[in-house]
């Protein structure tokens, strides 16, 4: 009786193991970025393309950094998220406008509504590079001291935001 | 030799060219190294095909970045851990190995250790069995019987 156990354990542990691998996502890939300094930029404003914008503007307060782009539709999704979030003003949220035509872009906000402080441009890509950006929508959360505290790759719901986020936000905000 | 065989010869060549990519940079070391190299990382966006073989439009920027970074004299080293640090192991299609990643590198191995070795305990065990001892008299006197027995029945 006592052999088929092992056979019987070992059988159990395999179904552990592809239990555990059929709930992971593989779109999500852990960022070795989080604990780390935001990458510094210094780009154009969509707003104003005289002004710049860098990370390093932004010290001392806890902001959302959110990538989209016009041509990306799971960012339309989370659009109406991010949107009702700005009018709540618990956090400011930050965009870039990445690998896009900037009329493009104004033309999204102009017509959807614009829940951003100010979005940057980010023409070539190379920013996005530096965050490890592999698919737009992309968001991060950045502390006070300009750390990176939290990535969310995909778009923002409702869920994330009451779940993950704005839990965040408040413990960073103290 | 018919015609129509030298046109298919000289042709031939030809046909198994145009399926070569040109090469892209006109500088053909920095070319080589960076496909040497991408090949061996993973595209982010199709998770399952390398950096040289993808079309997205993100393996392309980063195949420029590759290629930027050679021609500034950077060593393959540099290269991967600039990548590394942006998208951390998951672009490395050969995992380095630390605690995380034991289990992936000597996983295997164990198993396949452990198999060996159950299979040995067991062919062991099985070749001790007392096969060939002879049988006892009360035992032989019962094959007998039964023997017997079934001789008379049938």
């Amino acid at each position: 009786m006592k052999r088929f156990l092992i056979p019987l354990g070992i059988f159990i542990v395999l179904v552990g193991f592809l239990a555990v691998g059929l709930k992971l996502d593989p779109r999500e890939v852990p960022s070795p970025l989080i604990g780390k300094p935001a990458p510094d930029f210094k780009l154009a404003l969509l707003s104003d393309s005289a002004k710049q914008l860098s990370p390093a503007d932004l010290r001392g307060k806890v902001w959302l950094f959110n990538v989209w782009a016009s041509w990306c539709a799971s960012c339309r999704q989370e659009h109406e998220v991010l949107l009702d979030l700005s009018k709540q003003g618990g956090v400011p949220i930050y965009g870039m406008d990445y690998k896009d035509q900037p009329g493009d872009a104004q033309a999204v906000l102009n017509r959807y509504g614009n829940p951003y402080v100010e979005t940057v441009v980010d023409l070539d890509g190379r920013a996005g590079i530096n965050y490890g950006v592999y698919g737009v929508p992309e968001t991060y959360l950045i502390d006070k001291n300009g750390i990176i505290r939290y990535k969310h790759t995909g778009p923002v719901t409702v869920e994330v935001l009451s779940k993950k986020i704005l839990p965040l936000v408040k413990e960073l905000q103290q | 030799m018919r015609p129509w065989m030298i046109v298919l010869a000289l042709w031939l060549p030809f046909a198994a060219m145009a399926n070569e990519a040109k090469p892209l940079a006109e500088d053909p070391v920095t070319e080589q190294r960076m496909i040497a190299l991408s090949e061996n990382l993973r595209c982010l966006v199709c998770q399952n095909e390398s950096l040289a073989g993808s079309r997205a439009d993100l393996a392309q920027d980063l195949r420029q970045e590759i290629r930027e970074q050679i021609r500034a004299g950077k060593s393959d080293e540099q290269v991967i851990d600039y990548l590394t640090q942006r998208y951390g192991d998951f672009v490395l299609y050969n995992p380095p190995v630390k605690p995380l990643t034991w289990l992936l590198w000597f996983g295997p191995f164990a198993l396949l250790i452990g198999s060996v070795g159950g299979l040995y305990a067991y062919i062991k065990r099985r070749g001790n069995r007392p096969v060939d001892e002879p049988l006892s008299e009360e035992e032989k006197k019962r094959v007998a019987d039964l023997l017997g027995n079934n001789g008379n029945k049938s």
